[in-house]
């Protein structure tokens, strides 16, 4: 596998569609499309041209995109053919391509990949396109864009940009300590910005809970004694059924799972099996996946078929809400009294299935008014960003200047783990600039 | 014809380190030099040391070396600059008086032994094949060698402006080297030109002494060399001033006439030590720069003033230095000068300074592309020891930037290059923390000894010093305390319920080893020759902690050697334009290698997967061998 390969692959959806996009980069690039389609077209201008195979048999008809590198999306020379979406059309096409000398098929995420070695993309960016070819919802949207759109990093370097100016001013003051232009407090203006720089990206890191929830979706845990009616809610909302459901206790062993759209939001339901003492085996592992899943949990659904059995002793966390959700109304109705549970509902005759909707919806996170999404999705960047702000803190704490820039300059080593390095001629640059220096 | 082990070319800073440590390690040396007078000349300020150029000047000293031992015998005004900013950052300096210095420095090398000295011109280099083998002189002798360290200064087609006169020269009154510049061309090193300055010389009998301000020396001189018990030279008080509008407004009206400005001189000059043109152009809104005076010896009257180098004509030197206060009548002994000179670009060297393209030669100083004594003085005993090696079929010995500011020079200057004259300061040491100026001796003095560059007398005392350390940390260690027992005795501590040792509380502010010893008596056992290191070391030693994890990192990443061939077309998964850099930049090893530009992750375990499957590749082919 050389790099110095041209890759294609075919870029748009499942087949059949009215049209597909195949992609090709890589040096050969214009010269496979000179001889598919004729003349290169104009560098970024769509034309209309007929593809045909090297021996001259026509394929297919359509858009042909050429853009040259660097301007491209990989760096590289880069394709589009935009043609007929049948299945046929594409794989003679892609046969066509196959059979170039140097040509071959692009292995996954490829394209970004090379975009990435060849600069065009940090890793915020790669890693926000990822998520954005993947989103489901609205806000998984908005939120990949966020990132893949340079948004993110665009925060992260105004960060770096003002770490390194606060560095640039301590080291001006050790490193020319002997110089007239360098007052001897000039690093004494930096620590308030410093302690503003900490506030903010510990704000930003308080963000985090709720990007994973737009990310990975509100998880909600159905949870209840067995034969609590588990299982018949989740198929309830999944509209299909996916659990098996019994009249016997104990018949939900694993952890089932479906994930719904709700308001923009991805949501996670999890069905659990019933919690109690069991010797059967089967039933024992049911009930500790259940109590793992319970555990990262963001909302409790706590089912009962009557009153006085919403026993819950499970740990979850703090600020975990737990509904109660009174089940099987259509039999037991009449057992309830008001305020003995939050909800009452029947999967049967679907009462107050609308209810639950409207509860779950308000236990959402509220964007309303939000006009940046820029907020760390992944946990490697919470990471960074913690030990960032652990050091940030310490320089604030410590005392000596010398110990100061040690921390400052491992604030900066771990943003520029999600960003890029700071170099010690950056610093230096701004000092120069700054200052006349030179005895 | 005589041979040698090892000939060292140029007497200047760089020359006499290489020169001295080739010898210290056995070889049979020769030092060549125009002058014999002229061995240890300081042709710019005088004075050594500084910011990152005093801690080079301590780790040369470490090695058994000459820079320190010689400015602690020259110094005239003893400094130890950030004295309240913490040891990491603190810098000795010291004026030097000139004619002390280049005495000091050829008594040094005429006590050397195996060293010979030789006067001439040095007009090319004698090479067998491809390999450097000697030495041609001007005059026609020869000499051989099997390793040649060159440390030409500015002398590489040096060329010195003042105003729009242009003066072939090494330096004022010497001439240039042109012969080597084109040997060296002609194995096609990459060659770049640089510019630096130096300002007029005044005579200080006519300075008025009472219109300018003083700078004091320290009470108490730190010497540099760990061998240098006490200071004897009288202490002098150096003058300061200021220019003024005046002197600005006669230097902007003058701006073409000097040859930064009329676009005759090419190279590129350095930031951190601009002419007064660049700072009046460049910070001309400033309301003066500030002048030191600084007198070039006890019995000379020869006033260097600092901060005001240039390369106007000289009666525009004249005039503007005559309206800075003090000044307005002094006498100028030589006019200042901008000099033009060039330099490899040191990415053709290897770690141990030896020219990748011409094996058996070494460079070292300015002709690296560096400035200032200490880098040049260092650079040279990099050169001189790993000569002497290649000379005794020794492997070569490699500085880390995890050891030494000489490991962080080597490795900036050959991965990286360098844009402007590269000078040394503290920001560029990561491990800043851990390389400190007072601990240069037990992070360099071990190695040197196992390497066999420290002489008997430095050995004993270094040995006598490192044992009374150790039973100091060891008591300091053994001694503890809780936080009742320490609020008792009025030590602030956190309840807890944590003992404490001695050397933990060390590390508190304001703690030292004298104040516990209402605390623990014994502490008087401790040798106060060791007390400051212990008490230093004791303060930073959470962080030297923090940092040892980092620092195993790059070691491991710095033994990581990237063979001198490695192809890396044939490195499957890399960008062309990645390769290409790698291959311009030739990486030595993989540290270095993750610091060229564009280098992510997935290409730094691509590069380490590769090295480790050609070496399993050798150990095989080894194994089989064997067999």
């Amino acid at each position: 596998m050389q790099i110095t390969d041209t890759i294609y692959a075919l870029s748009s959806g499942a087949l059949p569609a009215g049209v597909a996009v195949i992609r090709i980069s890589g040096p050969a690039t214009a010269d496979v499309i000179g001889r598919l389609c004729g003349a290169l077209p104009q560098p970024r201008r769509a034309a209309l041209r007929t593809i045909r195979t090297r021996n001259g048999e026509i394929l297919d008809s359509g858009l042909v995109i050429y853009f040259p590198g660097p301007a491209s999306f990989t760096g590289e020379d880069c394709c589009e053919l935009q043609v007929h979406g049948g299945r046929a059309v594409v794989h003679a096409i892609l046969d066509a391509l196959a059979g170039f000398e140097g040509l071959r098929h692009a292995e996954a995420g490829e394209f970004s990949r090379r975009a990435f070695q060849n600069g065009k993309l940090d890793l915020v960016e790669v890693e926000g396109l990822a998520d954005l070819i993947t989103a489901e919802t609205e806000m998984q949207r908005r939120l990949a864009i966020e990132q893949s759109g340079g948004g993110q990093s665009a925060l992260y370097q105004g960060w770096a940009r003002r770490l390194t100016h606060a560095r640039a001013m301590i080291e001006a003051e050790l490193d020319f300590a002997d110089e007239d232009d360098i007052p001897g407090s000039v690093s004494e203006t930096i620590w308030s910005d410093m302690a503003k720089l900490a506030g903010e990206i510990d704000a930003h890191i308080d963000q985090a809970g709720l990007a994973e929830i737009i990310r990975d979706g509100l998880k909600i845990v159905i949870a209840g004694e067995p034969n609590a009616g588990k299982s018949s809610l989740l198929n309830a909302l999944a509209k299909r059924d996916i659990a098996i459901v019994t009249e016997i206790a104990g018949t939900t062993r694993d952890v089932l799972s479906v994930d719904l759209s709700l308001a923009g939001f991805s949501v996670k339901l999890y069905d659990t099996a019933g919690l109690r003492e069991t010797d059967e085996l089967v039933e024992r592992e049911g009930i500790r996946r259940a109590r793992e899943v319970i555990g990262h949990a963001d909302l409790i659904l706590l089912l009962s078929e009557k009153p006085g059995d919403f026993v819950w002793n499970e740990p979850v966390g703090n600020d975990v809400p737990v509904i109660r959700v009174a089940t099987k109304i259509d039999r037991n109705g009449a057992n309830w009294a008001p305020g003995q549970a939050d909800l009452f509902l029947s999967t049967k005759t679907g009462d107050g299935i609308a209810d639950l909707l409207e509860e779950l919806k308000a236990h959402l996170p509220d964007l309303a008014g939000r006009t940046s999404l820029a907020m760390p999705s992944r946990k490697r960047h919470v990471d960074c960003l913690k030990q960032a702000s652990a050091a940030l803190a310490r320089s604030l704490a410590v005392e000596g200047l010398d110990i100061q820039a040690e921390q400052l300059r491992m604030a900066s080593d771990a943003l520029g783990r999600i960003t890029g390095r700071v170099d010690v001629e950056n610093l230096l640059d701004v000092i120069f600039s700054e200052f006349c220096v030179g005895k | 014809m005589t041979s040698y082990d090892v000939i060292v070319i140029g007497g200047g800073h760089a020359g006499c380190e290489a020169a001295s440590a080739a010898a210290r390690l056995g070889a049979r040396t020769a030092l060549v030099t125009h002058k014999k007078e002229t061995i240890g000349v300081m042709s710019c300020n005088p004075a050594i040391g500084g910011l990152g150029k005093g801690h080079l000047v301590r780790e040369i000293d470490a090695l058994d070396g000459l820079m320190g031992r010689v400015a602690d015998a020259a110094g005239i005004q003893f400094r130890l600059l950030n004295r309240r900013k913490g040891p990491a950052v603190r810098g000795p300096r010291t004026q030097a008086d000139r004619r002390l210095y280049r005495e000091a420095m050829q008594r040094e090398i005429d006590a050397i032994e195996n060293l010979d000295v030789i006067e001439g011109d040095a007009f090319d280099l004698l090479t067998d094949d491809e390999t450097v083998a000697g030495v041609i002189m001007k005059d026609g002798r020869v000499f051989r060698a099997a390793a040649v360290v060159l440390t030409t200064g500015t002398f590489l087609k040096g060329l010195i402006h003042v105003g729009d006169r242009k003066i072939p020269a090494g330096r004022v009154g010497e001439a240039p080297s042109v012969g080597l510049s084109e040997t060296l061309c002609r194995f096609g090193l990459r060659l770049g030109r640089l510019k630096t300055g130096t300002p007029a010389r005044l005579d200080g009998r006519t300075i008025d002494w009472d219109r300018v301000g003083r700078q004091g020396p320290d009470e108490d001189p730190v010497p540099f060399s760990f061998m240098t018990d006490t200071i004897l030279n009288r202490q002098i008080e150096c003058g300061v001033t200021r220019t003024t509008d005046a002197t600005h407004k006669i230097i902007a009206d003058n701006i073409h006439r000097s040859a930064m400005y009329s676009g005759q001189i090419e190279g590129v000059g350095p930031r951190y030590c601009p002419s007064i043109e660049d700072k009046i152009v460049r910070f001309g809104e400033r309301d003066g720069h500030q002048i030191f005076l600084e007198p070039e010896g006890l019995d000379d009257d020869t006033i260097y003033p600092n901060g005001i180098s240039t390369s106007l004509p000289e009666d525009v030197q004249a005039a503007f230095i005559r309206t800075i206060p003090g000044l307005e009548s002094v006498a100028i002994l030589q006019p200042g000068y901008a000099i033009e000179y060039d330099h490899v670009d040191p990415r053709e060297l290897q770690l141990s300074l030896s020219v990748r393209k011409m094996p058996g030669l070494f460079l070292a100083g300015q002709i690296n592309g560096t400035t200032g004594y200490e880098e040049a003085g260092a650079q040279g005993l990099v050169a001189g020891l790993n000569a002497a090696l290649a000379a005794m079929g020794r492997e070569p010995f490699v500085f880390s930037r995890t050891d030494s500011y000489i490991g962080v020079m080597i490795d900036d200057l050959t991965s990286r290059g360098i844009t402007e004259p590269y000078r040394m300061f503290t920001s560029r040491a990561e491990y800043r923390l851990s390389l400190r100026a007072d601990n240069a001796d037990m992070r360099l003095t071990p190695a040197g000894i196992e390497l066999g560059c420290v002489g008997e007398e430095r050995r004993t005392r270094f040995g006598s010093w490192k044992g009374a350390y150790e039973e100091g940390r060891t008591l300091l260690r053994s001694l503890s305390i809780t936080p009742n027992e320490g609020a008792r005795h009025g030590l602030k501590l956190n309840q807890d319920g944590q003992r404490r040792t001695a050397f933990d509380i060390l590390a508190f502010p304001d703690q030292t080893i004298e104040g516990l010893r209402p605390l623990w008596p014994q502490l008087e056992a401790i040798d106060p020759r060791v007390s400051g290191a212990l008490q230093i070391d004791a303060a930073y030693a959470v962080y030297m902690e923090r940092q040892a994890a980092d620092i195993a990192g790059i070691r491991r990443e710095e033994s990581a050697t990237i063979p001198d061939d490695f192809d890396y077309s044939d490195l499957p998964g890399l960008s062309n334009e990645l390769k290409q850099k790698l291959a311009q930049q030739r990486p030595r090893n993989l540290a270095q290698a993750m610091k060229v530009d564009g280098m992510t992750p997935a290409a730094v375990s691509l590069l380490l997967s590769w090295l480790r499957r050609q070496e399993r590749r050798a150990q095989r082919v080894a194994g089989q061998a064997a067999q």
